[in-house]
């Protein structure tokens, strides 16, 4: 229970989604990555090492540098699991066409 | 037939808002009357197997919907839909909440506003509805919820995604 939540606080910070952004097109070392936003380095940092709690982004260890890549997978998962929300709706809107037919078919009747 | 008819379902999590677009296969009068409707409502709003219970509803400005799903077991999720901003029958605003069976207002739970316009597509209709949380952990806690109360058989699947995310 703890965990899911956590991965929702990850990307629910404005400045986590900018760099997740950042990362969709490259590998970047903490020190490239802060250079993009007007935070204090270890804001920054602490806002990497969350993403990377969440498993949304994987430290690589680059000779003396570490680069952070996201990891395209988790963040689908994340769209997997909003997808229940949607069948949800499916449902209901099933239910919707089921009744709205029910209704047309009787005034034909008439 | 119905797979023909449009479904868009968009989650902005910079807004923390759903879109939500369906087609219907009947005229703007009738689908807006089983929005607004009582006993056209009761027949739908709720998702299998959960079914619908209106205790009191006022379809007008300032007036409201207090309703319960429930579940085969005949337990109650009860909520209290607030309605303003009423324009028959291009659309109407609402805010939604968690209650109890008094319509006591649950303030622990999140609540959203909901935009729910119609609109005319050729001899069908469309409804849009735009559900804006205010933080995309209100939007969370929703979902959530709706696994703990076994909303929806689907919503099992979540648990495999857990176990994949615990490792």
């Amino acid at each position: 229970m703890k965990l899911r939540r956590d991965i929702f606080q990850a990307i629910s910070d404005p400045t986590r989604r900018a760099i997740l952004v950042l990362l969709t097109s490259q590998t970047m070392t903490a020190g490239a990555i802060a250079e993009n936003f007007d935070a204090a380095r270890p804001t920054i940092s602490k806002h990497i090492q969350i993403l990377n709690e969440c498993d949304l982004v994987e430290a690589n260890q680059q000779g003396r540098e570490i680069y952070y890549e996201l990891k395209i997978e988790k963040m689908k998962e994340i769209d997997k699991w909003l997808e229940q929300f949607r069948k949800i709706w499916e449902n209901r809107f099933d239910q919707l066409d089921n009744l709205l037919s029910t209704i047309n078919n009787k005034k034909n009747e008439k | 037939m119905k797979s023909n008819l449009q479904f868009d379902f968009l989650v902005d999590k910079g807004n923390n808002t759903l879109t939500i677009v369906r087609e219907f296969s009947a005229e703007r009068q009738l689908v807006w009357d089983c929005y607004t409707k009582q006993e056209l409502l009761d027949q739908w709003f709720a998702p299998k197997p959960f079914t619908t219970k209106t205790k009191s509803m006022d379809f007008s400005n300032g007036g409201h919907w207090h309703y319960a799903m429930v579940d085969p077991e005949g337990k109650e999720y009860w909520g209290y839909t607030e309605y303003y901003d009423v324009n028959p029958i291009d659309f109407y605003r609402t805010i939604d909440a968690f209650c109890d069976s008094e319509g006591t207002i649950n303030q622990n739970l999140p609540r959203a506003k909901w935009h729910v316009t119609f609109n005319d597509k050729g001899e069908n209709s469309t409804v849009t509805t735009v559900v804006t949380y205010d933080s995309l952990n209100d939007l969370e806690t929703i979902i959530n919820m709706g696994m703990e109360e076994g909303m929806i058989a689907t919503l099992e699947k979540l648990d495999e995604l857990l176990a994949t995310l615990k490792k």
